[in-house]
């Protein structure tokens, strides 16, 4: 077989198991952060460090009772979690995530394989992505409309404001960064600043990088735009009448989510994955992801969320004006 | 703030003094409110959220600022004041117990939790021949700690009683200090006495009101 074919389907496979872990990683980090920045442990005692609890949480999912409410639409109720989960691992797939690599010919069956930088390496990456992303947006839209729940309704019509409000600003803000590079591929963005960080696109870019920093909360469904499933205002939104594994699965989602969005600013704005300095390539982007992600939890322990009218208000009254300037001048730069 | 407050009459409202906060006005329309917007987006106020959680994590990590109590694994000192489930006491030359049968805890008991026999032994001295206490109904008031001219019972501080029998704390051996430890007896301070840690937690008391 092709050694390229081969090495996209490790790479599809790579990246399903790494993201698939990584999200109940994160899930641990998240506790970890958030008790530490308000003074308290987090998970202690299962495990060195309360490593373990990741796999307690994941058996405790696992097992639980599967419950599908009597007057919920069944069909969409179970289908909804799969749209979350499919559609943040199908927006990995024109993800870069690490450089090019060629298995060692040393190695039985897969040696000599490819394993490419991006599994898909569309010509429209960023519109794929972010077209995925959004289309994951259908998940918590139909789950709280099919679970027969007020407070799942109310969910849903959170998920509609939220999407109307950052989808705009998403799209906009990165128009800016596609005016320079010249292309919608991710593959090309990464190459545009190879040449370390000064050529990193956050310095011609820095209000397109805040807003789309902004939209991605928005998108990811972080503080300070957590509107969709706010406890406090209406007990779970979309997820209030799921448990056990289906509720694992919009988690998964949302956690891959918040990766890709990590990975987007970072390929985007800082530079993807090329060397900086002495740090390789794949432990520089490495790192750019880690930062973001820590930057989610470290808003989520300092600001308080807002109402969806105030999201409402500031994504079309503020940002979106802020991102049609910022093309502007941008338009007007490259034309000079 | 500081001014004097007469309290001659609370419902009379002429005669209060009430601050009012500086809270500004809310902007109504448009150009104020985006005003507003603008500045507290700006006004380096997110930053300042953001340097506190830091700065606590860096504190909870490096500098044991951690909050927590582990709680089963460490506890809080509690006051010698607290009355739990009840100690009987021995007497530290003779490891004898102290109770001699006097009774009166029986008799001042208000839940009528207490329950004794004595009897004369071969010296023609009180001894105990049953005591127990119905935890069931006691309600802790610490009569009988109070009552005891011997100083026999007084009140522990086990607070943590959830138990498979009811039986498990109220027999006369259990409560007794065993005589093993009888060194380590503690002896009970008296009620109104102040907490060991009473000097560390003292605070000064502001006096601005």
């Amino acid at each position: 077989m092709d050694a390229l074919v081969i090495g996209t389907i490790i790479k599809v496979v790579l990246v399903l198991l790494v993201v698939s872990a990584l999200a109940g990683f994160g899930t641990y980090i998240e506790r970890k952060v958030l008790a530490f920045m308000q003074r308290r442990l987090g998970p202690a005692h299962v495990g060195p460090f309360g490593l373990l609890q990741i796999a307690a949480d994941g058996i405790k999912l696992f097992t639980k009772e599967d419950i599908i409410p009597q007057n919920a639409n069944k069909f969409i109720f179970s289908l909804a979690p799969v749209i979350t989960a499919a559609t943040a691992f199908i927006a990995l797939s024109a993800v870069p995530l690490f450089p090019t690599f060629i298995i060692p010919e040393s190695l039985p069956l897969i040696g000599g394989a490819i394993v490419p930088s991006v599994i898909a390496d569309v010509n429209i990456g960023i519109l794929f992505v972010l077209g995925m992303m959004a289309a994951g947006l259908y998940g918590p839209l139909l789950a709280g409309m099919a679970q027969a729940n007020k407070w799942g309704i109310l969910g849903s019509a959170r998920t509609a404001i939220q999407f109307l409000s950052y989808e705009v600003v998403t799209g906009l803000s990165v128009l800016a960064p596609i005016m320079l590079v010249g292309s919608l591929s991710l593959i090309d963005f990464n190459n545009a600043q190879i040449g370390g960080v000064g050529s990193w696109i956050i310095w011609q870019q820095p209000i397109a990088f805040v807003l789309f920093l902004i939209a991605g909360f928005a998108e990811t469904n972080r503080t300070p735009f957590d509107l969709l499933e706010h406890e406090a205002e209406i007990i779970s939104g979309y997820v209030t009448e799921y448990s056990g594994l289906r509720w694992g699965m919009f988690f998964i989602g949302e956690y891959s989510n918040m990766f890709t969005i990590s990975i987007l600013a970072a390929v985007i704005f800082c530079g993807g994955y090329g060397d900086i300095g002495f740090i390789p390539g794949w432990l520089a982007l490495l790192l750019k992801v880690v930062f973001f992600f820590f930057l989610m939890l470290w808003v989520r322990a300092s600001w308080p969320h807002i109402r969806p009218d105030q999201l409402m208000w500031l994504c079309w009254k503020v940002l979106m004006p802020l991102a049609v300037i910022n093309i502007v001048i941008t338009g007007i730069v490259v034309m000079i | 703030m500081h001014e004097e407050i007469i309290h001659t009459n609370n419902t009379s409202k002429e005669k209060q003094n009430y601050t009012m906060l500086e809270l500004g006005s809310t902007p109504a329309y448009g150009w104020p409110a985006f005003k507003q917007v603008v500045k507290r987006s700006l006004s380096r106020e997110l930053f300042v959220g953001l340097w506190l959680t830091i700065k606590e994590m860096g504190k909870t990590l490096f500098l044991g600022g951690k909050h927590t109590t582990q709680y089963p694994f460490e506890k809080l000192p509690i006051s010698p004041r607290y009355r739990a489930i009840h100690n009987m006491l021995r007497l530290l030359e003779s490891g004898h117990y102290r109770c001699i049968g006097c009774g009166l805890c029986e008799k001042i008991c208000i839940s009528n939790c207490i329950a004794m026999e004595t009897r004369y032994d071969e010296n023609q001295r009180k001894e105990v021949s049953e005591y127990t206490i119905n935890f069931g109904r006691c309600i802790y008031c610490g009569y009988c700690a109070e009552v005891c001219p011997e100083l026999a019972i007084v009140h522990g501080g086990r607070y943590e009683t959830a138990s498979e029998q009811r039986a498990s704390f109220s027999l006369f051996d259990d409560m007794l200090t065993p005589i093993d430890v009888l060194k380590q007896q503690q002896e009970f301070a008296g009620f109104g006495s102040v907490s060991p840690n009473a000097d560390a937690a003292i605070k000064k008391t502001p006096l601005a009101y």
